[in-house]
C-alpha cells in the first residue's frame, strides 16, 4: 500500500498536527512514513499544508503534488486542492468553514460540519482531529486506537490534560465517517 | 529507546548532543531554523552553550573560538549564510581545528529562494574560502542516515583536526521521518587527550594557535603537511553506496534528495528488466573516486542527477578521466526532478 495525504486549511488550525498525528500512528504500525510541511514564506490567515507519504516501502521524495486523500479545512484550500485529487481519490471538506461545494464528479467527497462538532465538544481547536477520525473511517492507514495512542507522543506533557477531548473528537469524527 | 518522528534539523541536532558536541552558535535561515531551534532547548538541558549570534560571521568565528579550547563545536546554516562563514572554514582549517558546519541548502544565487537545492556543491568540495584547504564533505540521504553521519562527522573532525561539513537541501532538513537514536550512543568515540588546545598554560609551555605564517617557508611547510593530511583522507575516508554495481549499462549518480527518487527509478526499471544502477556518494569531498573507477570499467554510461545546474558531474568526468560518456539532468530553483523526468532521460540514452 502507498497513500499520500496532503492537509490544508489556515494557520493555527492545527494543519501541521493533523500530518504528525497520522505519521506517528502509521509509524507506530510499522510503515515508512514521512511528513513534510510547506515551509514557503507563510503569511498569517493564509493556507498552510503538510504532505504525508505511508507506505510498505522505502519513499523516494516527500512531496505530494497530486493526493489520493486531500484533507481541506478552509476556503482557499479547497479552491487550491480540489483538482490536484487523484481520480477516485478522498477529499474530505471542513463543511463548517466552506461555503462552497467541491465540484468534482470522479472522486469521493466526505462533507464534515467538523468545526461545529468540535464546538459541540466543547473546544474549536479539535475540528482537526474530528476530521482525522472521519478520515480512518473512510481509509484504514492506521488503527483508531494506535492514532489515539499516538496523542501521548505528539503532545507536549504540559498538554496532556488535552487528550481526553482529543479522543473524544476523534472518536465522533469516527462515528460520522461510519455513517 | 523506540523510534521517533523527527525532521532532518532536529536529527542533526540530537545525534550532534549524543556526539557530545556542546557548543552551539548559529543565525536564523530557512530551512533550516528547527536545528538551532531545538539546539535552544537541548543545550542548556546537557550543560552545553547555545548561542543566537548577531550574525553568520560571528557564529563561526565562535565556533573557532570554542574548538581552540577543545570542545565539540557546531554551527549552522543555508546557503546565503554559509557564504558568510567561509572566511572562518578557512581559517579553521588553517589552525587544524575541528569543526561541524552544516549547510542545509536553498536555491540561489543570491538570496535566491527557500527551496530545497545543491547549489552550493561547488562551494562545499571546493571548499568556498580562501586558500589551499579542504573540508570533509559529509552527504546524507535520510533522516536516520542524517543522524547517524551526524556523528561519523564529529569524529573525523577530531581525527583530522579539520572541518567537516554535512550538506543538506531543505527537503532533508524539514522532512520528519522515524529515526532511532539508541545505537549511536554506543558509538560515541574518544580520541584521546586532545593536546593542541589553549587550556591555560600553567606548568606547561604556551601554545600558539594562529594562521598568520610570515616566516619564510613556514606556509608552506603548512601546506604541505595539509596535503599529506588530505592525500590520507583521500586514501581512507571515500564513502558510498552502489545499487546494481555488477551488471549495469547505465549507472545514474545522485546523492541526498535525488538519490532517494533515483533508487525508486532503479528499482522500478529493474522490474522491467532494464540493467540501471545508481552510485549514490556519501563523502562528496572525498570523492568516492575508486569505486568510480572500478564501475567505469564495467559500465557504459553514466547519468549523474542533481538539483543544480551541472556541478558534481565534473566530478565524475574527473573521476573516470572522461572514459565513458557522462550525461546530466537536473533541476534548479528550488525545483526537485521527477521520476517520469529522469526515466525519459535514461530513455535517450539506454540502448
Amino acid at each position: 500500500m502507498k497513500e499520500e495525504i496532503i492537509f490544508a486549511g489556515f494557520g493555527g488550525q492545527g494543519i501541521m498536527l493533523m500530518g504528525k498525528a497520522i505519521s506517528y500512528a502509521a509509524m507506530s504500525d510499522g510503515k515508512h512514513v514521512t511528513w513534510m510541511p510547506s515551509y514557503g514564506a507563510e503569511v498569517r490567515g493564509g493556507t498552510a499544508h503538510s504532505m504525508v507519504i505511508i507506505s510498505d516501502e522505502i519513499i523516494a521524495t516527500p512531496i505530494v503534488k497530486e493526493p489520493g486523500i486531500c484533507i481541506v479545512m478552509n476556503r482557499p484550500s479547497l479552491q487550491k486542492f480540489e483538482t490536484r485529487v487523484k481520480e477516485n481519490g478522498l477529499l474530505i471538506v471542513n463543511k463548517s468553514l466552506i461555503n462552497i461545494d467541491a465540484e468534482r464528479k470522479d472522486i469521493d467527497i466526505l462533507n464534515i460540519p467538523a468545526t461545529s462538532m468540535a464546538s459541540e465538544l466543547g473546544n474549536l481547536k479539535v475540528a482537526n482531529m474530528v476530521i482525522l477520525g472521519a478520515l480512518l473511517a473512510r481509509k484504514k492507514i492506521a488503527s483508531l486506537i494506535t492514532l489515539i495512542d499516538a496523542l501521548k507522543d505528539i503532545f507536549p506533557a504540559s498538554y496532556h490534560n488535552m487528550i481526553p477531548i482529543n479522543e473524544k473528537a476523534i472518536r465522533k469524527g469516527y462515528e460520522y465517517g461510519s455513517r | 529507546m523506540k523510534k521517533v518522528l523527527m525532521c532532518g534539523n532536529e536529527a542533526i541536532a540530537e545525534a550532534a548532543i549524543i556526539a557530545g558536541c556542546r557548543f552551539y552558535a548559529g543565525y536564523p535561515i530557512t530551512p533550516q531554523n528547527e536545528l538551532p531551534s531545538y539546539m535552544s532547548k537541548r543545550m542548556p538541558e546537557v550543560g552545553g552553550v547555545f548561542i543566537q549570534s548577531e550574525s553568520e560571521i560571528s557564529a563561526i568565528n565562535m565556533v573557532f573560538g570554542a574548538s581552540l579550547t577543545g570542545v565539540r563545536a557546531m554551527t549552522s546554516s543555508s546557503s546565503p549564510g554559509i557564504s558568510l562563514k567561509q572566511e572562518g572554514i578557512s581559517y579553521l582549517a588553517a589552525c587544524e581545528l575541528p569543526a561541524v558546519i552544516v549547510n542545509i541548502m536553498r536555491g540561489g544565487p543570491g538570496l535566491g529562494n527557500i527551496g530545497p537545492s545543491q547549489s552550493d556543491y561547488f562551494q562545499a568540495v571546493k571548499s568556498g574560502g580562501h586558500g589551499d584547504y579542504h573540508q570533509i564533505v559529509i552527504a546524507p540521504a535520510s533522516v536516520q542516515e542524517i543522524a547517524d553521519l551526524t556523528m561519523l562527522s564529529f569524529d573525523l573532525a577530531d581525527k583530522y583536526r579539520m572541518p567537516v561539513m554535512i550538506l543538506g537541501d531543505g527537503i532533508l532538513g524539514q522532512m520528519m521521518a522515524p529515526v532511532e537514536f539508541k545505537s549511536l550512543k554506543s558509538k560515541v568515540k574518544s580520541f584521546g587527550k586532545k593536546d593542541w588546545i589553549l587550556d591555560g598554560c600553567k606548568g606547561r609551555k604556551p601554545r600558539i594557535i594562529r594562521s598568520l605564517l610570515l616566516a619564510e617557508g613556514e606556509l608552506e611547510r603548512l601546506n604541505l603537511k595539509l596535503q599529506k593530511k588530505y592525500n590520507e583522507i583521500k586514501d581512507k575516508e571515500e564513502r558510498c553506496e552502489i545499487l546494481y554495481g555488477d551488471d549495469s549499462k547505465v549507472m545514474l549518480v545522485a546523492y541526498g534528495t535525488p538519490s532517494r527518487i533515483t533508487r525508486s527509478v532503479v528499482e522500478k526499471l529493474r522490474k522491467t528488466g532494464k540493467k540501471i544502477g545508481m552510485l549514490r556518494p556519501i563523502s562528496l569531498w572525498p570523492f568516492p573516486e575508486k569505486e568510480f573507477k572500478k564501475l567505469a570499467k564495467k559500465v557504459k554510461a553514466f547519468l549523474v542527477i542533481e538539483m543544480n545546474c551541472g556541478q558534481m558531474v565534473e566530478d565524475v568526468k574527473l573521476a573516470i578521466d572522461c572514459s565513458k560518456p557522462v550525461y546530466f539532468y537536473g533541476r534548479s530553483g528550488g525545483q526537485v526532478p521527477s521520476e517520469s523526468e529522469i526515466i525519459k532521460e535514461i530513455e535517450k540514452i539506454y540502448e
